[in-house]
């Protein structure tokens, strides 16, 4: 095999992975709008603001150190102990589930039967309410998280590749992150386990019947609001996922909040009601922009990346307007 | 006691349909123009017209434009900032390239200019509605900030990737450059605030608004009752890609002086201009002017109390400001989602009564 083949073969399987990290963002989106018609634009937030909470109780700091010195002239910053990764990501899910108690209680409940336009602005209010609020409990400064995930490239895989190329190329064999094998396998034992709970649960069928028609739901004695603290919940345990990989991957910083920017034509590609479509969604923009910036990218400049998937997804939407696997849209007068 | 409309009589049609039809508005109106471009030019100072009056002015036009946009025709965009940066950078091809050009014709072809790609990037609302054309707004955003990052041509080939603005002069005053005075830069900003405002509000009152206005509230049913969603809705976006062309150009050639895309145009800034007109009320002129002198004064404020009074350290205000931010969004929303301007319209009820009850 040639090298050039070989090299395209890498950047798709790159592309692939990045597509499942992707995907991971996007997935906490279309559970929240699947079950309430919210187009949550906090979810990049969330997975920021579980992975700064994680890293924070894993390590021991003082919540809101930063304001209580500043008030009060003090200099804490840690308790000086380390919490057992297990119990941390524990913790931190339960903060998730009390986060979720307290969007429903005093957001959500006072928004019911607003327009769609409105609760869009407000998740963008709490992601910027959260944002700051994460940063004054945790401190702004970048954080490295530790799961004991492994890291840096597959030696085997390199050393595997390496006598692909044909005879007399220069070839160092392929490089694939040992991070994104695991995100992808985490992705899909995700996935199949959330259609597991939504088919074969009771819980799961009350997501769906919610999802389907809010009265109809309602009228057969489903409480909405116990759905959408759990819809929520389980939305937070998606962002802590992603806050996980992702803050393993690139540290812990603000610039985590933007992955949702990249999830959203995630969504728009594959519709923003279907699972299988987040995670398709997510693999063709993963390979389109790691090709394109591959192929195209050094002809026009470079940095493709921060425009490509939105661009594709607008031509895409242009002749499918609810995305691949959305519910066809109909309107009526 | 105030608003009152008896003994007020309209004796032709043109008075009848003036804007503003209460004599008491109509004074404050004029009284508020008075103030706006003769009292506070006396009492300016240099630190509150670059603090303050300036960016309020720019912001404002900014969100006039995207209420336009957003609040008359319900199409939900977030490339304002990308828009913003075509204005701005149209303003320095025009001023570098034509110097003799005097700067109320570049900045008005640089609104053109943003109206053409505004439309460009408004065609596809023609097919996608809802969240998903947001969602494709967003490519506006980027792509375009991307491309005058990458082609040396929109900054001159200049080393830093920065464009700043030479100096022009308006009758024999200093209004752009270094050596500009900040009170002719609030004066030349203002004019094209209030001479903007008067075009949107005609504009909105007008056969145009009302299409726009039957778009916004049903898309199919206005097709029905012969409204062309084509027009209507490329001529929002044309509209709205003007206003907030002029502002980028203003925010850049006045304010600024010298800008750098990535910085001074990125995401932040679709959000922030997004923000006040819900903070200010969508589908509301006024509304347009109060969520950006909200969004403007907040932090500087914010800033004196936090950093000035109480000593934090700056970053620790900053979180503090996002919170607050977030958290304002959230309560307004909560108590009255239709904004300030809301607010303001319920006051006035209120006030024509007043002191009855009813």
């Amino acid at each position: 095999m040639s090298a050039d083949f070989l090299y395209t073969i890498e950047v798709i399987l790159n592309g692939l992975m990045a597509g499942v990290m992707y995907s991971l963002v996007a997935l906490g989106f279309v559970l929240i709008f699947k079950a309430s018609g919210i187009f949550n634009y906090a979810q990049g937030v969330m997975a920021l603001f579980a992975a700064l909470t994680l890293v924070g109780i894993q390590t021991g700091q003082v919540p809101f150190s930063h304001l209580i010195n500043a008030i009060f002239g003090t200099n804490v910053h840690h308790f000086g102990w380390q919490v057992p990764t297990l119990l941390a990501i524990a913790l931190t899910i339960g903060v998730m589930v009390v986060f979720a108690i307290i969007v429903e209680r005093y957001i959500l409940h006072h928004l019911v039967n607003q327009e769609p336009i409105i609760l869009f602005m407000a998740t963008i209010g709490l992601a910027y309410f959260m944002e700051g609020f994460g940063d004054i409990m945790w401190g702004s400064d970048i954080k490295t998280l530790d799961v004991g995930l492994p890291s840096g490239g597959s030696l085997w895989l390199e050393e595997y590749t390496l006598g692909w190329a044909a005879e007399g190329e220069q070839y160092y064999g392929m490089y694939l992150d040992k991070l994104d094998m695991v995100a992808s396998l985490v992705a899909i034992v995700l996935v199949v386990s959330l259609t597991i709970f939504s088919q074969y649960t009771t819980t799961g069928r009350a997501l769906r019947a919610v999802a389907d028609d809010h009265q109809a739901a309602l009228s057969v004695g489903i409480s909405l609001r116990t759905i959408w603290v759990i819809v929520w919940s389980i939305a937070g345990f998606v962002a802590l996922v992603a806050g996980i990989m992702w803050g393993a991957k690139s540290g812990v910083q603000f610039s985590l909040s933007l992955i949702a920017l990249k999830a959203l034509p995630v969504l728009m590609l594959g519709g923003f009601t279907s699972i299988p479509g987040a995670i398709i969604g997510g693999l063709i923009i993963g390979v389109g922009e790691k090709l394109f910036e591959y192929a195209i990218g050094p002809m026009i400049g470079g940095a493709t990346e921060n425009w490509f998937a939105y661009v594709l997804a607008l031509m895409f939407l242009v002749f499918r307007p609810q995305g691949l696997f959305g519910e066809k849209i109909i309107e009526r007068v | 006691m105030f608003y009152r409309e008896s003994g007020d009589f309209k004796k032709t049609y043109q008075k009848d349909s003036q804007t503003f039809p209460i004599k008491f508005d109509r004074w404050r109106y004029y009284f508020v123009m008075l103030v706006a471009f003769v009292v506070v030019p006396m009492f300016l100072t240099d630190y509150i017209a670059n603090a303050v009056m300036i960016p309020f002015l720019v912001w404002a036009i900014a969100a006039l434009g995207l209420n336009i946009l957003v609040g008359y025709t319900g199409q939900l965009s977030l490339g304002t900032g990308g828009f913003m940066a075509v204005g701005a950078y149209a303003t320095y091809k025009l001023m570098t390239a034509f110097p003799g050009m005097d700067m109320v014709s570049v900045i008005l072809l640089s609104g053109l200019i943003t109206a053409v790609v505004g439309a460009l990037f408004g065609l596809p609302s023609l097919r996608i509605k809802g969240f998903y054309l947001a969602v494709a707004t967003l490519a506006a955003q980027f792509f375009l900030v991307w491309l005058l990052n990458k082609v040396p041509w929109f900054y001159n080939y200049s080393a830093s990737g920065q464009i700043s603005a030479p100096q022009r002069e308006m009758f024999g005053v200093i209004i752009t450059g270094p050596h500009a005075t900040p009170v002719a830069g609030y004066l030349f900003c203002l004019g094209f605030a209030v001479g903007l405002a008067w075009i949107a509000r005609n504009l909105t009152r007008g056969r145009l608004g009302r299409s726009w206005m039957a778009i916004r509230d049903m898309d199919i049913a206005a097709e029905i009752i012969g409204v062309n969603p084509l027009t209507a809705k490329l001529s929002a976006f044309a509209v709205s890609s003007f206003f907030v062309g002029i502002s980028g150009s203003l925010f850049f050639s006045v304010y600024l002086g010298a800008a750098e895309v990535t910085e001074a145009f990125g995401i932040s800034v679709s959000f922030s201009v997004l923000f006040m007109i819900i903070i200010g009320g969508l589908g509301s002129i006024f509304g347009s002017f109060i969520g950006a002198a909200f969004m403007v004064l907040m932090p500087v404020l914010l800033k004196n109390v936090l950093v000035g009074a109480m000593g934090w350290p700056t970053d620790l205000a900053a979180h503090f400001e996002y919170i607050i931010v977030g958290g304002l969004i959230l309560i307004f929303l909560i108590i009255e989602p239709h904004g300030l301007a809301q607010m303001a319209r319920v006051l006035k009820e209120k006030l024509r009564l007043w002191p009855f009850p009813h």
